[in-house]
């Protein structure tokens, strides 16, 4: 049985930066058709949200992928910890709530990351920046690597999930 | 000396606000303010750019009501481009459009109320925070949860199928719309498996309302008496009176049950309309202008629709309206709580509406867009899912946007929102030397109730100048900070 893997970015494109995520899902989507592969679904949208639950609940691996403000040299791909932590708004559902909802609620949960990608802008405007552009094709190149080997990333998940609950 | 308490941030609201309560030395609450402190340059921001680009522009604004934002300015471009106002447009172009509405309002109003409301029905205000949210509604209430999210999820479709994406959908354009709708999604949305369809929304929604009615039976005190004041109340409504959340004249009724704003052309709200500014919010005032600033205030959204409407127009919903208004003997019904109850009729009712959409074969044929004498300024209402929300354009020779003016559904609620916080903390904090969990989560269910969207309600960028200030018993101004 084929790996059922979910790319799922997010963040406003309208607010320049903030729009890294949809535009890794964009790029990224065109290069698994390029590439002819099999067995994955890409969404964008605004933010992460209850629905997002069910959307994730029937795939072995998702990633999530959003722009990050944080203090990292340009992209980071960390694996996602189900969260208990009910966000200030929903703007801000963050991919560990997305899990822990899905795994509450469906009994089940997939293996998941969350590809972090630095920003730099994040005004009105549309564009991703010229350094966040290059954090972005830096993301891709080491994606790109990294999916063609699906069941090891959901191995190394399940590893690293393993020995945090011992 | 008078002490300040600040609960911040408000949690499970949309955006961000603070809140201050001013207490003297006896305990007495002096007053109470819900403060914005997160603005938007967004109406300058638009300024210069091509006038198409609005629709799909103003959904910067937020990413929980992009489509609110994309119709309202597509009917003020409606009138731009010379299509008239809402039914002016061709059958097929305002139908994709009321499909697109009322799957933004069940999805939006179905999020506010399993994610953000149920919580504290199912918990109590006093609830255990940690288990006082959607993550403890799932443990203990499975079936709920699940509801909610696949009801949020069939809302979302819909969006998807009219607007053409989730994000920066292009459905609507300036006089109409640029797609119809597929045999295929029309099918997957009529008869797709559970639950998936339409008729199991509207079966869920039902199971809502009668969840709301037997909570509110068993809690009467609460729901009835908790940041229940009298007010104004305004809407859009059909020219027959009925609830249509799309498009209409507008009407607003007293304390009472008055009329006081009798089916206007929203074209001319100015002249009924005014916007106050208070110094310590970027956040503005609405007003009925003929009953001034300090009088002229009133609510909007689910609550004030129900009152100010004759009728629901389809039947599910409109024996629920029945039973709503014989509650409060046919008078506004002025219970905050009681936003909730409105707000899952309305729930019901746009489950509904989307079931006869849907079965319409306008939906799937026919002229998208309708053309006519451009015009240099256009006007845009809808009745978003947190109330009336106002977009007034003006371009140049050019084809330029020279002016943007918006008055969002939040902003409409800002002074109730203010009093029902004023009410709740009266009634909870008076007399209190400490600060609850309970108590503090009182103060934010109050805002809670009117599904506040802050991150769109503030705009204007040095418009408005903030100002803080710390006030004794006095009155003696003890700090001041003002940018």
């Amino acid at each position: 049985m084929s790996t059922k893997t979910l790319i799922y970015g997010y963040g406003n494109p309208g607010r320049q930066d903030d729009g890294l995520g949809n535009a890794f899902v964009d790029k990224f989507e065109e290069w698994i058709k390029i590439q002819g592969l099999q067995g994955f679904d890409f969404d964008s949208n605004y933010q992460l949200n209850i629905e997002d639950a069910e959307a994730i609940n029937d795939k072995d691996l998702v990633i999530f992928v959003d722009a990050s403000t944080e203090d990292i040299k340009d992209f980071v791909l960390t694996p996602v910890s189900e969260s208990s932590r009910v966000a200030f708004t929903t703007h801000a559902a963050t991919p560990g709530f997305i899990v822990k909802l899905c795994a509450d609620i469906f009994g089940k949960k997939p293996a998941a990351y969350l590809l972090h990608i630095k920003g730099y802008k994040w005004d009105f405007a549309e564009g991703i920046s010229e350094n966040a552009l290059i954090n972005l094709n830096l993301a891709l190149d080491d994606m790109k690597k990294k999916i063609m080997d699906t069941e090891s990333l959901i191995h190394s998940f399940n590893t690293i999930s393993y020995s945090e609950n011992k | 000396m008078e002490k300040k308490i600040t609960i911040e941030p408000v949690t499970r609201v949309e955006g961000h606000g603070k809140v201050t309560i001013h207490i003297d030395n006896d305990g007495e609450i002096v007053q109470s303010r819900l403060h914005i402190v997160e603005f938007r340059g967004f109406e300058r921001f638009v300024q210069g750019r091509p006038y198409w680009e609005a629709p799909v522009l103003v959904q910067r604004l937020c990413g929980i009501c992009p489509v609110s934002h994309h119709l309202a300015a597509a009917k003020a471009l409606d009138v731009i481009v010379g299509a008239g106002t809402g039914d002016g447009l061709t059958p097929t172009g305002e139908k994709m459009r009321r499909l697109m509405h009322y799957g933004q309002t069940f999805q939006s109003h179905v999020l506010h109320f399993f994610h953000l409301v149920s919580p504290d029905l199912l918990f109590g205000v006093d609830g255990d925070p940690a288990i006082r949210n959607i993550i403890g509604v799932a443990k203990k209430f499975p079936d709920l949860a699940v509801q909610g999210v696949m009801m949020r999820k069939f809302g979302q479709e819909i969006i998807k199928a009219t607007a053409g994406k989730k994000i920066h959908g292009t459905g609507a354009i300036p006089g109409g719309i640029n797609k119809h709708l597929t045999q295929e999604e029309k099918d997957s949305f009529l008869n797709g498996p559970d639950p998936l369809n339409i008729d199991k929304m509207i079966s869920w929604a039902q199971d809502a309302v009668e969840f709301l009615k037997d909570f509110q039976a068993k809690n009467k005190d609460f729901i009835d008496g908790f940041a229940s004041f009298p007010s104004s109340h305004l809407s859009l409504v059909r020219k027959d009176g009925a609830l249509d959340l799309y498009h209409g004249v507008l009407r607003a009724i007293d304390a009472d049950g008055k009329r006081i704003l009798n089916d206007v052309d929203y074209q001319d709200y100015l002249k009924y309309i005014g916007e106050g500014v208070k110094n310590w919010s970027y956040m503005k005032f609405p007003y009925l202008v003929e009953f001034g600033k300090e009088d002229g205030w009133y609510r909007v959204g689910p609550l004030a629709r129900l009152n100010v409407c004759d009728f629901i127009p389809t039947p599910l919903a409109q024996k629920e309206f029945e039973i709503f208004r014989a509650y409060t003997n046919g008078k506004p019904n002025h219970m905050s709580m009681h936003y909730h109850w409105a707000r899952l009729i309305e729930v019901l009712h746009s489950a509904e509406m989307m079931k006869e959409l849907l079965n319409d074969p306008d939906l799937m044929k026919g002229e998208l867009v309708t053309k006519g004498t451009k015009q240099s300024e256009g006007v845009g209402l809808i009745e978003a899912p947190r109330g009336t929300l106002f977009h007034h354009y003006a371009i140049n020779e050019h084809d330029q946007l020279t002016m943007a003016n918006l008055i969002v559904s939040t902003t409409n609620n800002n002074e109730p929102m203010n009093l029902a916080v004023n009410h709740v903390a009266k009634q909870y904090m008076t007399g209190q030397k400490k600060i609850t969990e309970g108590m503090m989560n009182a103060v934010e269910v109050a805002i809670r109730a009117y599904d506040p969207c802050l991150s769109c309600a503030t705009h204007a960028l040095g418009q408005m100048p903030l100002e803080v200030v710390l006030v004794d018993g006095k009155e003696k101004i003890i700090d001041r900070k003002k940018r």
